[in-house]
């Protein structure tokens, strides 16, 4: 019998053989697919295991972690002031995943950046828990705050983005309405997903989780005539601000028989290019965008940053100004209507290379990451995208705009002992622009030394109570006014 | 195979091992780091949760080194010759097992679910009566051939054994597998009891049968085929695997029984013709069950895609059959990696039921990893290994078929099992030896080590005087080749 029983004890080895085998397949060949899955809920367990690290406001952290009292997640996000910061900061939620910059700037926020790895070599040497490190914005606590409650004293839909024209800096990026992303960062299904759920478009028609600073584009309406100025100015058509231009009256579109019309009896007739700003003269802009034709209102329209969209770095929709267009289309794209359409940041961005005498600079929103003892693990430099108009004509757009705020639709901006330029806009939209149009304002401030600090954009969307009022000037400027008094503050 | 793992002059031999060591004091010696490697990994578990040693460790481990001793001094009075090995291994895994259970025992979410809790001092309680039994088998049972007595009533019991848990009102149904009864607050898996019973049938009946089932046959394209009445046996036990498989719906216990009931028939006949009828009537009965019982097939299914399982268990409305356990262990390997998160530091709870007894190797999977895991399927193999080393040396049939059909059962419920649980073959619902949370387990367990002890201190132990006849010592040797 012992022949057989010797080929047992083989036929035995080679079980255990084949469950080495499998064991080594598990455990080393796949073992990181396995461990690295995202449905192993290790990964999130690993990744609640410890406090996260904050992103901060003006050296003051506007998120928190708080001990979870139930389930396997330890820790779980806060957020101070949740609903104002929400279109910066994103959520970071354990049943819902995490968005912005809390996606973004995972990596650093939890700890398991590269970047952090000898820091966090050495705090498991010396047996200290690993911690995550912070993400400093650019961002401007007051700017931020008068933003928010601008928008929120308005009660309708709007969004406000705020720049330092120097450095491409994001001061402010509000959006309302808004969202607390601390209703729903942890994980329980009775209160985070209720809250979740009532947050969607579909239970809630305003869509609060929308980010509206980045996300949303908007016609831009009357502010678009800014770039068409700058176009005109760029491409040599008018060479001056206070030269008549070769404008008709009424203009008839060319290639239809439709004139474009003017909002009530100004006097666009033959008007300068300030005068025509001043009064917001469609007649002017549209010819002026006719005359120059597609591409080039195009080529400009690319160079502040239409087109593409911006990594700020969360990632903001590229605004629109169309491509193959015949004139007449062209003559109302540069009046920011047909599919003319721009984020609040993208018209930040044009009053912000205007009044940086000309150059464009990419717009940030992160100054410096740290790890957990504060060193600085990486820091952004201000960066140039462009040059959209010379320095000599963008002093001469500067002083048009600034026109606009003394004397023209603009004069609820005005702010005492500040030179402030701007430019209003009501675009309509809808069929027939039967809907309520929206209200914008883009406006920049200039001290008395010459530099400007900050540039704003505004836009308030179908505030329907009012529907006469809505105008740039009545209803976005102010808040646009507040955020850079708020800005001109802070810095003195 | 003596040959390689022992100096050619003792042991294997019979008669002429006259004066071979008992090698009584090797197996203490082992036998204390068995006891002294679970509790370290006791007080590691605590300093890892806890940050301090638990306070149960001095009981722990002198609960541990007291069974250790006890069934230690009883092997050296009533088994003096026997295996070194055996007693060593099983002690290590059964305390393992013990750390394991205890370590889940911590969990929030397994006590939550009343999975775990109080589960280690239980164990330690089985682990008692284990030894118990095993002390018993080795007072009581002064001659392993003594059970040849009983070749039919152990059939008889055995299939009582198997039947019991599809009496109404004493089977339990445990996730679509009725392998269990219920007595009161107690839940038995006969089958691991049924597994030692039917060894010992298996081995008396094949003892009687081997010559007719291996001569009388024709021979048939260079095989052996049976004759159809001598089939009969084989016959019989494939319907009983077929009828467990269809009634208690578990793959594991059927393939065990069948299969150890081949081997033991291919030990008996030495007719390689028995296996290829084993398998092929092991593959004709497995395909034809899974063709029409649904849990079966779910279970096969988990096995192809785990990730697919996974998904559906968490799809509302087709819950139910549908569980996310294998991927869930097979995460916990994964996340275990080459060494493991360390005592107390993995997340094995996730698989939730049965974390602690048919999943507890996936415990050790991911808080030991593959350095581990390996380590302890060697263990398994050198208990499977010893007992056929020990049927290898057994001087009559009866404890030959006896020890090979213990160890290779053995072996076999390791690979069911292991294979199972690290996604090489469909999961059964069978529990680690040892390892797992389970009385009837550890107890069968133990009770098998027993026999095993009692066989291989019948075949070590030299003979009462030289035989009369030094030409027919010489015919017994077992030649190491």
């Amino acid at each position: 019998m012992n022949k057989p029983l010797r080929r047992i004890a083989i036929f035995c080895g080679i079980l255990v053989m084949a469950l080495l085998i499998r064991d080594n397949w598990l455990q080393y060949v796949q073992a990181d697919s396995l461990r690295t899955n995202t449905n192993n809920r290790r990964v999130a367990i690993e990744r609640y295991a410890t406090p996260r690290g904050d992103i901060i406001v003006d050296g003051n952290p506007i998120t928190g972690s708080v001990e979870a009292k139930h389930g396997d997640f330890k820790y779980k996000r806060t957020y101070k002031n949740g609903a104002m910061w929400a279109p910066v900061t994103g959520y970071s939620s354990q049943a819902f995943g995490s968005t912005q910059l809390e996606s973004i700037d995972d990596g650093i926020l939890s700890g398991t950046d590269d970047r952090l790895f000898f820091r966090n070599t050495l705090d498991m040497i010396t047996g200290k828990q690993k911690q995550g490190g912070n993400v400093v914005t650019t961002l401007n606590q007051a700017a931020q705050t008068a933003a928010f409650n601008g928008l929120k004293a308005q009660g309708g839909k709007g969004a406000v983005v705020a720049l330092e024209p120097s450095t491409g800096k994001i001061l402010a990026l509000a959006s309302y309405p808004s969202y607390d992303p601390s209703s729903f960062a942890g994980n329980s299904t009775d209160v985070d997903s209720k809250n979740w759920t009532k947050l969607q478009k579909s239970n809630d028609p305003a869509d609060p989780m929308l980010n509206r600073a980045l996300r949303e584009t908007y016609p831009p309406g009357s502010t678009f005539k800014v770039v068409t100025a700058a176009a005109a100015l760029e491409n040599g058509l008018y060479t001056s601000a206070d030269t008549a231009t070769n404008s008709p009256l009424p203009w008839v579109m060319p290639g239809t028989t439709t004139p474009l019309k003017n909002e009530g009896n100004i006097p666009c007739k033959d008007a300068t290019l300030r005068a025509a700003l001043q009064y917001s003269c469609n007649s002017v802009f549209g010819k002026i965008g006719a005359d120059l034709g597609n591409a080039k209102m195009l080529a400009e329209a690319k160079k502040f940053g239409f087109d593409s969209p911006q990594d700020t770095p969360v990632r903001a929709y590229p605004s629109v100004f169309s491509d193959k267009m015949n004139a007449s289309q062209t003559a109302l794209s540069s009046i920011g209507q047909f599919n003319t359409a721009a984020t609040p940041l993208q018209m930040a961005m044009v009053a912000s290379a205007v009044a940086n005498d000309g150059k464009l600079m990419k717009p940030y929103m992160v100054d410096k990451l740290q790890s957990s003892n504060l060193d600085t693990v990486s820091q952004t430099q201000p960066e140039q995208l462009s040059q959209p108009l010379s320095s000599k004509n963008a002093q001469i757009l500067q002083d048009m705009m600034k026109t606009v705020v003394e004397q023209g639709t603009g004069t609820n901006a005005k702010i005492n002992g500040i030179t402030v330029g701007g430019k209003t806009g009501t675009a309509q939209h809808g069929v027939a622009n039967s809907a309520n149009p929206y209200a914008w304002f883009i406006s920049f401030a200039k001290l008395p030394d010459g530099s400007s600090p900050v540039a704003v954009a505004v836009v308030i969307e179908d505030n329907s109570a009012n529907r006469d009022d809505i105008s740039g000037g009545g209803l976005a400027a102010p808040i646009a006014k507040s955020v850079m008094q708020a800005v001109i503050q802070s810095k003195k | 195979m003596s040959s390689t793992t022992n100096p050619p002059t003792h042991h294997t031999s019979t008669i002429g091992a006259i004066g071979a060591p008992s090698r009584r004091n090797t197996e203490l010696a082992l036998l204390v780091f068995a006891v002294v490697i679970p509790v370290f990994a006791y007080a590691n578990v605590g300093l890892a949760i806890d940050g301090k040693v638990p306070a149960g460790l001095l009981a722990y481990g002198l609960g541990l080194a007291l069974l250790a001793g006890v069934a230690h001094l009883v092997v050296r009075k009533f088994a003096p010759y026997a295996d070194p090995l055996l007693l060593p291994l099983a002690t290590l895994l059964n305390g393992l097992g013990l750390v394991a259970i205890w370590r889940l025992d911590q969990s929030k979410l397994l006590q939550q679910i009343h999975v775990a809790g109080g589960k280690a001092t239980n164990q330690l309680l089985y682990t008692a009566m284990g030894i118990a039994l095993f002390v018993a088998v080795l007072i009581l049972l002064k001659d392993h051939r003594t059970l040849q007595r009983y070749t039919y009533i152990s059939m008889a019991t055995a299939l009582v054994l198997l039947l019991l848990p599809l009496v109404p009102g004493l089977g339990a149904d445990v996730y679509g597998a009725k392998i269990w009864i219920s007595v009161g607050s107690f839940t038995i898996q006969p089958g691991e009891f049924a597994k030692i019973v039917l060894a010992v049938f298996f081995a008396g009946y094949l003892m009687v049968k081997r010559d007719a089932l291996a001569l009388a046959s024709r021979r048939f394209m260079g095989m052996y085929l049976p004759r159809g009445r001598d089939l009969g046996p084989i016959l019989v036990v494939w319907a009983i695997s077929i009828l467990i498989l269809v009634f208690e719906t578990d793959l594991g216990t059927s393939l065990l029984f069948f299969g150890m009931f081949v081997i033991m028939l291919y030990v008996a006949t030495e007719r390689t013709s028995w296996i290829v009828f084993g398998l092929l009537m092991s593959a004709v009965g497995a395909v034809g069950v899974a063709s029409f019982e649904p849990h079966i097939q779910v279970r096969v299914q988990a096995w192809l895609d785990p990730m697919h399982e996974y998904v559906l268990s968490r799809t509302p409305g087709v819950t139910g059959v549908h569980s996310d356990q294998l991927q869930q262990a097979l995460w916990a390997f994964g996340s275990g990696g080459t060494l493991g998160t360390g005592w107390g530091q993995g997340h094995s709870e996730l698989i939730r039921f049965a974390a602690n007894s048919d999943f507890i190797f996936a415990t050790f999977g991911e808080e030991l990893g593959l350095a581990g895991v390996m380590a302890i399927l060697l263990v398994y193999g050198l208990i499977a290994e010893r007992g056929i080393r020990t049927a290898l040396a057994a001087r009559d049939p009866f404890g030959k078929l006896l020890a090979v059909g213990l160890s290779g059962g053995f072996a076999l419920q390791v690979f069911v099992v292991a294979g199972g649980v690290m996604g090489l073959i469909p999961l059964t619902g069978m529990t680690m030896p040892f390892l797992a949370y389970g009385g009837s387990s550890v107890i069968a367990n133990w009770a098998l080590i027993g026999i095993l002890i009692r066989i291989s201190d019948t075949a070590r132990r030299p003979a009462p005087a030289p035989a009369a006849n030094p030409d027919a010592e010489m015919t017994q040797v077992v030649r190491p080749s």
